[in-house]
């Protein structure tokens, strides 16, 4: 029975199949529905954990206790989670240990489009990659048994483009897999890695990577489709539909197992077509290796570079890109490209995504905004104060960073009074040791903590401060206020963040404190399913507006300027579109 | 079931929160059971409310690319005027738009300094890339019928009469993706929309 399936749901299925028994995860966008898909399935065990890393020590651990496991996040996830990354790769495991690395070329939605491929080769992890939703939960499985054949953990790679990407998929039954040993292991020279223990394993990853290098050769999911051999393409993820895409005509090897290559199967391929290319999206990664190979990589008429060929080494590729990049090349005659009208438009009204009407931020940046200090940001809904007309935010770097950084500038002697944002997630995530380092080091920075009770840019998930897991368990719900105080921070202020005037009077206390400072502004998400129930839209009273358009300068979507004009100051009035609004009252 | 075209290269166009993944997703399943095989592809995860929201659906009897080049889209569904213009170069030119007649101003229009074109330069800019432009009311159909949220399916009723797919393949999908107590309100807002376009 076949049926339409994203990439992250394909990888759930396929990890549910193929009898993963523990998974944990950190929401990032594109990996987030793979936790999400995979909790709902009956016999696994599917947490949100704070972070990437904590949840990588979660999978590794229950590797170690012999169960297959899974870790999932996006591309900068695997930065956040790099030490567990190493360390696995060192120690090996009991059972099959899968982290699905879900990319984000052309940053959708991330800070930046690092090519998480070279990972793998620097920890020496194999990488599989599948090309669409039916080889992404076949590969789980694959990707498992290589697991457990060669005690390594493996990487699954996705990228934006497969993982929101429907395809059809066959579905198929679970294999229920015992744990793999009886008793947790008692293997210190294994599992220790004091430098006694991991001297001795070092050579063993770099022999262990070389036999995987070797079973690449004949690994199935590297494959050749013999076309004309005018032109040969080695190619991999979802580049492989492109390369069919625009030259349907060539001979094509697909790698399934992106790192390490299949050295005989590269050459061989490469020696029986007459120009062979790279088609790859980001960093030059394959090129590189088969360069190093000792390859002939056709670049285009002008002189290799020594950068990537051909190819755009930015953004995401698509067909009418790669098919441009062909022409330049030489490869593809002009014929070949579709005519395109572009009507001169002009500069076309940019509709960014904005923050909510009824978001409970909103009112806290107006008040930052107008204190007109520098604030440093954080990833998460509240990253949108970027915006005008709030332009409340100065920097945003990654996640948990405002705090760090604002009390760099701190302690570097600058002579504003820094501010750093940070949502409750964040804060759990990465923001805890930060606002410790301000306290412990005698710092003054003012950390705003903006609380909506809610992992909500990525979609709503569960987190420490929602008294929910992931799979609907009543928990622990995490106060901020003792939290903070627990930290040290003595001048702690929480305000209804709905309240201006009192998120202004606490900004204000906290100002005037000569010391490290933390307001805490709470109020529910108003998309939250309970929050949307007590929506009511407001009325402008169009007798009593003035036109001072101060509710405009807030950006909410639910305000526009109506056709009344009046006349005092000749500005059109304010009115509220029913629809949107929800009645914040801010 | 033999497929009525050899393919057809859809893109889907609006506003964050109008319903364009609902409408993509019936339409990708309708592919399937019209005997294609079918792509859907979308960018989540920026909780895209207000702002612009695309989704590229293919129908072939091999899909590769899940994404159409520009020049090469046969038809633009678009649930917002604006954001027909904004993607009109994805058209094939000659291709087929279905608009929706509706106007959402972006934050960048009313607290910004830019301008939303007025109906006469929108709808002749379109026109330099096409002469098929199918223009629908479909909120205030909507409207009529009980609930202004059912315009995307108003919308997916008149692009099905433009395909050569049983209605009743759609009104099956509709009502699969659904709630039960919905599902009467849709069909209805289907019909209409295919009444519209009907010839």
């Amino acid at each position: 029975m076949k049926v339409l399936l994203s990439a992250n749901e394909a990888v759930a299925r396929g990890a549910w199949e193929a009898g993963v028994a523990v998974a944990s995860a950190y929401p990032g966008t594109p990996s987030t529905e793979i936790l999400e898909a995979l909790a709902r399935y009956p016999d696994v065990y599917a947490e949100w954990a704070p972070n990437e890393k904590v949840a990588m020590d979660v999978a590794i651990g229950a590797a170690y206790a012999g169960r297959r496991a899974l870790t999932c996040m996006k591309h900068v996830g695997l930065n956040v989670a790099a030490d567990a990354f190493f360390y696995a790769s060192m120690t090996g495991a009991e059972a099959g240990l899968v982290f699905v690395s879900a990319d984000d070329p052309e940053m959708h939605s991330s800070q930046n489009e690092q090519d998480n491929r070279r990972y793998a080769k620097f920890a020496r992890v194999p990488c599989l990659e599948p090309a669409d939703s039916q080889e992404a939960k076949d590969l789980v499985g694959v990707a498992l048994e290589l697991s457990e054949q060669f005690d390594t953990p493996v990487m699954l790679r996705l990228t934006t483009r497969l993982s929101h990407t429907d395809t059809l998929v066959e579905l198929g039954e679970r294999v229920a897999r015992p744990p793999t040993v009886d008793k947790y292991p008692r293997n210190p020279a294994k599992y220790v890695m004091v430098p006694g223990h991991a001297r001795q394993r070092h050579p063993i990853i770099e022999e262990r990577i070389s036999q995987v290098a070797n079973f690449a050769e004949t690994f199935p999911h590297n494959r050749i489709e013999w076309g004309q051999r005018d032109l040969g393409i080695v190619t991999c993820g979802i580049a492989y539909q492109y390369a069919k895409e625009v030259f349907p005509e060539a001979s094509v090897l697909q790698l399934g197992m992106s790192y390490p290559l299949p050295r005989r199967m590269v050459l061989d391929f490469a020696a029986q077509v007459d120009r062979l290319i790279v088609l790859e999206e980001l960093d030059p990664f394959l090129e590189e290796e088969i360069r190093l190979m000792g390859a002939y990589v056709y670049s285009g008429p002008e002189p290799y570079t020594g950068s990537k060929s051909i190819f755009p080494l930015t953004g995401e590729l698509e067909p009418g890109v790669v098919r441009e990049a062909a022409i330049a090349a030489d490869l593809l005659p002009a014929s070949a490209a579709a005519p395109v009208i572009r009507p001169q438009k002009g500069e076309l009204p940019s509709r960014p995504p904005v923050l909510c009407p009824g978001c409970p931020h909103r009112g806290v940046f107006v008040v930052l905004g107008r204190s007109r200090l520098p604030v440093q940001g954080d990833i998460g809904c509240y990253t949108l104060g970027l915006l005008p007309p709030l332009s409340s935010i100065h920097t945003c770097g990654c996640m948990g960073a405002g705090i760090g950084v604002a009390h760099g500038a701190d302690m570097a002697g600058d002579e504003e009074r820094h501010v750093a944002v940070i949502g409750d997630s964040t804060f759990f995530h990465t923001g805890m040791p930060a606002l410790l380092n301000v306290v412990y080091n005698r710092g003054k920075s003012i950390t705003v903590i903006m609380d909506n009770r809610s992992t909500a840019m990525t979609g709503h998930q569960d987190n420490p401060s929602t008294g929910r897991t992931l799979q609907e368990q009543e928990t622990v719900k995490i106060e901020f206020e003792p939290l903070v105080r627990a930290l040290g921070v003595e001048e702690v202020h929480t305000v209804d963040a709905y309240d201006l005037k009192g998120v202004r009077e606490a900004f204000k206390a906290c100002r005037e404190h000569d010391g490290p400072a933390v307001l805490i502004t709470r109020r529910a998400c108003a998309l939250l399913p309970k929050v949307r129930r007590t929506w009511l839209p407001l009325r402008i009273d169009p007798q009593k507006c003035v036109a001072c358009w101060s509710c405009i300068r807030t950006g909410c979507p639910a305000l526009r300027k109506s056709e009344e004009i009046y006349e005092t100051n000749n500005r059109q009035k304010a009115e509220i579109d029913p629809l949107l609004c929800t009645g914040c009252e801010v | 079931m033999r497929r009525p075209l050899n393919k057809v290269n859809f893109l889907l166009c609006g506003v964050g929160g109008q319903g364009t993944i609902l409408a993509s997703d019936v339409l990708a399943l309708v592919g399937v059971q019209a005997g294609y095989d079918a792509k859907k592809a979308e960018v989540h995860g920026m909780a895209q409310r207000g702002g612009s929201v695309t989704s590229h659906v293919r129908w072939a009897e091999k899909v590769t690319s899940p994404l159409t080049a520009l020049g090469e889209v046969d038809m633009l569904i678009a649930f917002e005027k604006l954001e027909a213009l904004r993607y009109i170069e994805f058209l094939r030119p000659g291709g087929t738009v279905l608009a929706n007649d509706h106007k959402i101003i972006p934050i960048t229009v009313t607290s910004g300094g830019a301008h939303y074109p007025d109906n006469d330069r929108l709808r002749a800019l379109l026109a330099e890339v096409t002469e098929n432009v199918l223009w629908l009311d479909g909120i205030a159909i909507a409207e009529e019928l009980g609930s202004v949220r059912g315009a995307n399916v108003v919308l997916l009723g008149a692009l099905s009469a433009l395909l050569e797919v049983p209605e009743s393949t759609w009104l099956e999908v509709i009502e699969q993706r659904v709630p039960e107590r919905f599902a009467e309100l849709n069909r209805n807002a289907f019909r209409r929309g295919r009444a519209a376009t009907s010839r």
